[in-house]
């Protein structure tokens, strides 16, 4: 039986431009990109294809130095059109110009039955082989899993808090058995249970609810309660040396259809939303898309922030850019690089806050959906406020304090404070809140990487 | 506005990296972000939007919250001096104009030099110019007698300002609050000016027979053996100021004492506005008072001398304790930043408090004190907090 788990800290952000419920089959855009830089833990990306050559999806595109069995592979067949790097001749994307009918590597098929009988090793070689493996993210540090490690449990958020977030029921509908497959899959990796979590309050999908063999864990609360990071937190905490993998339930779905169909099959469905967007609704696509053909002619105005993610975590990517890697959710927002005249103290209802102070008085209709800009609404300061961070965050943890350990670069004190328990999205609504503009989730990233490396 | 933008903008340019005034920048930014909030957007990566408060507003909230004993203050400098001078009847206009003419060049000295100071530091330490002086600056008149001489206001602000925070990096990294520092600093540097008889002020004029320039502590601390301190204060001021001492007075705050300290209800005005906006911890503010009442209680079942004998609830509404507890105690800076943290410090605070007004005749008034004592213990306190939830981190992975 999973465990039920009420959260009474947090805040939701409410802003205008939720997708209706609505999943639109558009043309496909032109291209698709592979970027290194969305994962954690890649020391050195290395390609293994050139401009010209063609690829099916599941093709290598490059791999790991450090570490070459994690191989990332092509979402889409086509051609290789660019491989772009950067400073350092640093990797930056891989660009695929996508064929009209997205052919496949074949890997092996496997029946329901036979799945019942691969080890765990046959398994990797599998998942390692077709690319599928990336999606599988490892604790602590949110990197890339490692084969060699076996986990002492495996995570999946089957709910998604962040502001403008899609509805998983649109997002997984019909995909039940393959996600059971998978579950079946993963439970052969690790050394204790595959959790399910799920919201309390809201309609679940029978994809999570019917699922078995898992625990189903539910939880109750508002933004961050469908961070991974802090469900883990609840359910069975990350100790110094664990080792806890998270994924998300389309990995799983994935690592389904991998066994059962012998494909990696990369097709998805985002959310496009935000104020700025005239139909915000959700559109069915692969990895990496362009977002180019969503957002042309489907925009309020020009003068925007296109976010592949979401408006706490997400990556400002510009019109022509591309889904990153995890990412199911493309946000427009207004662009906010205006001046305001006395706008630090001009009473106001519009703009989104989770505090009160003087004529801040949006939490007077805190159900209303508002509009809000990239505009920082301030300038950073040193930590002054106090007390904040510890409303927004939902754990045994002090946020303010283990900040300051990182500034002050002190590893044991990290890892007294629970380093290991957290990456940038669970902290983010402390980046939202502060008073001071910390960049905290830049920060935390410093902290994770010095203890890491260390 | 936009004329006003573009003058700025013009300007900007040579307060850049690489412009002649180059070393003025964050004078230039204090006063550009002071009229226009910032054009910054959030980085490509992390927190695309942010939350619609910064320290400025959250500051000016506290500043909105200390208005209610400036006001109060103002008038009753004013209303003290036509009672000490035999004039009762004095019209309104005339008390709230001795009032403004002794209060408002205080605020000017505090503010001038304060800010000036944070300017050229900013300057010389590369720093941005930090709102929380703007706190600071209305605090430190507050929590003089209206009589001070103006110089000393000066003085008391540069050293809190310069030793008290500059010292240390400045809003932020202080150690001990900076309106109380400079506070000290007089206390400590010229105490005949700060106590005795300043608590009223009398100009020029002669004082009315009878009157006598003792603070309520200063009566509580007196009363002799065997007279019920009660008695003591409600026949104090008689002649001149009946009543000036009841239990129903003291809350209210017309009676002789700092600028802005001597009304409990007002700060209770302030308390209210701090706790509905989230700026003040409410958790600090309650167990101060909580603290000093419990500690008083105590001392009554004890008894031994009529001051400990005082009634507890008197303890909350005599000398500063309220508005120490709502406007100082509160400084995030300085108080303990663990949530668990907070109830440790303001109960001792509040304790000490009284420790200090009963068993201190030298200095009955203890609130100042016994916050400037846990500012140094805060650190402590949070110490210990911080490490209990190392240790239950710990406990769960050996389990």
């Amino acid at each position: 039986m999973g465990k039920f788990i009420r959260l009474k800290k947090g805040f939701t952000i409410n802003l205008q431009g939720k997708a209706s419920p609505k999943v639109v089959e558009a043309e496909q855009p032109e291209t698709f990109v592979i970027k290194p830089t969305d994962f954690h833990g890649i020391y050195m990306p290395k390609p293994v294809v050139e401009v010209g050559d063609n690829v099916k999806a599941g093709s290598p595109l490059f791999h790991d130095k450090k570490n070459e069995r994690i191989v990332f592979t092509a979402p889409v067949s086509g051609e290789v059109v660019e491989v772009k790097r950067g400073e350092k001749r640093k990797l930056l994307e891989i660009k695929i110009l996508a064929d009209k009918a997205v052919e496949f590597v074949a890997f092996k098929k496997h029946s329901v039955s036979d799945i019942q009988n691969l080890n765990a090793t046959e398994i990797k070689e599998q998942l390692l082989q077709s690319g599928v493996w990336t999606t599988l993210v490892q604790r602590p540090f949110g990197v890339v899993a490692d084969p060699a490690a076996t986990p002492k449990a495996i995570h999946i958020s089957a709910f998604d808090t962040h502001p403008l977030a899609p509805d998983y029921n649109i997002l997984f509908k019909g995909q039940d058995h393959y996600f059971q497959v998978g579950v079946d899959i993963l439970k052969k990796l690790t050394s204790g249970s595959v959790h399910v979590n799920t919201h309390a309050t809201s309609e679940i999908s029978t994809v999570f609810s019917q699922v078995k063999g898992a625990e189903v864990n539910k939880f109750s609360g508002v933004h961050p309660a469908g961070c991974v990071g802090v469900q883990i937190h609840h359910i069975d905490p990350i100790n110094k040396g664990d080792v806890v993998w998270t994924i998300s339930p389309l990995g799983v779905i994935q690592i389904g259809k991998l066994f059962l169909n012998g494909v990696y099959d990369t097709s998805r469905i985002v959310a496009l939303v935000g104020s700025e967007v005239k139909n915000a609704q959700y559109y069915k696509t692969y990895t990496g898309a362009s977002v180019k053909k969503f957002i042309e002619g489907n925009l309020n105005q020009e003068h925007v922030r296109v976010i592949s993610g979401n408006p706490l975590t997400g990556t400002a990517i510009g019109k022509d850019g591309h889904l990153g890697f995890y990412d199911h959710q493309l946000t427009v927002l207004p662009e906010g690089d205006q001046y305001e005249f006395l706008g630090w103290i001009t009473p106001t209802t519009k703009k989104i806050s989770f505090h009160r102070a003087l004529g801040l008085l949006s939490f007077l209709a805190p159900g209303k959906e508002r509009v809000a800009s990239t505009n920082t609404h301030g300038e950073p300061r040193a930590f002054v406020q106090t007390g904040v961070f510890e409303q927004v965050t939902p754990m045994d943890i002090l946020p303010t304090h283990l900040l300051k350990s990182i500034l002050a670069e002190d590893i044991d004190e990290m890892e007294a404070l629970g380093i290991y328990e957290v990456i940038e999205e669970d902290l983010a609504l402390c980046e939202f809140v502060d008073v001071s503009k910390h960049k905290v989730q830049e920060i935390l990233r410093e902290g994770l990487e010095l203890v890491q490396n260390s | 506005m936009k004329f006003l933008r573009n003058q700025l903008d013009k300007v900007k340019h040579s307060f850049e990296k690489g412009g002649k005034l180059e070393k003025y920048y964050y004078a230039f930014e204090a006063i550009d972000t002071f009229l226009f909030a910032p054009n910054t957007t959030n980085d490509s990566k992390g927190s695309q939007i942010r939350d619609a408060v910064d320290l400025k507003r959250l500051m000016m909230t506290v500043i909105i919250a200390m208005v209610p004993c400036l006001l109060f203050g103002i008038y009753n400098v004013g209303h003290q001096h036509f009672l000490a001078i035999g004039q009762p009847g004095a019209a309104l206009g005339e008390k709230i104009g001795i009032g403004l003419w002794q209060v408002l060049p205080i605020v000017v000295v505090s503010y001038g030099v304060g800010l000036g100071i944070e300017f050229v530091f900013s300057i010389l330490r590369k720093h941005p110019v930090n709102e929380g002086f703007l706190v600071t600056g209305m605090l430190i008149p507050l929590v003089m007698p209206p009589d001070i001489p103006l110089w000393q206001v000066g003085v008391a602000t540069a050293f809190a300002v310069v030793i008290g925070k500059e010292a240390f990096g400045g809003t932020g990294m202080n150690v001990v609050n900076v309106a109380l520092t400079a506070r000290a600093f007089l206390y400590f540097a010229y105490p005949t000016d700060i106590s005795g008889g300043v608590w009223t002020y009398l100009g020029d004029s002669q004082a009315v027979a009878g009157y006598s320039g003792a603070t309520p502590l200063a009566v509580a601390a007196e009363a002799v053996k065997g007279q019920q301190v009660v008695a003591a204060l409600n026949t104090f001021g008689s002649g001149w100021n009946e009543g000036v001492f009841t239990l129903q007075n003291l809350f209210i705050g017309l009676r002789p004492g700092s600028i802005g300290e001597t009304s409990t209800l007002m700060c209770l005005v302030g308390a209210f506005i701090l706790i509905v906006t989230g700026t003040g911890s409410w958790k600090i503010i309650v167990s101060v008072f909580g603290g000093a009442y419990a500690m008083a209680l105590l001392l009554n079942l004890i008894g031994g001398s009529p001051f400990m004998e005082l009634p507890a609830h008197y303890h909350l509404v005599i000398g500063g304790l309220a508005f120490g507890a709502v406007f100082m105690a509160t400084d995030p800076v300085t108080a303990a930043q663990t949530e668990s943290g907070k109830w440790v410090y303001g109960i001792l605070i509040g304790v000490l408090t009284v420790l200090i007004r009963v068993f201190n005749p030298a200095y009955p008034e203890g609130i100042m004190l016994a916050i400037l004592l846990m500012n140094v213990f805060a650190p402590l306190i949070d110490y210990f907090v911080v490490s209990a939830n190392k240790k239950r981190r710990i406990q769960r992975a050996t389990i």
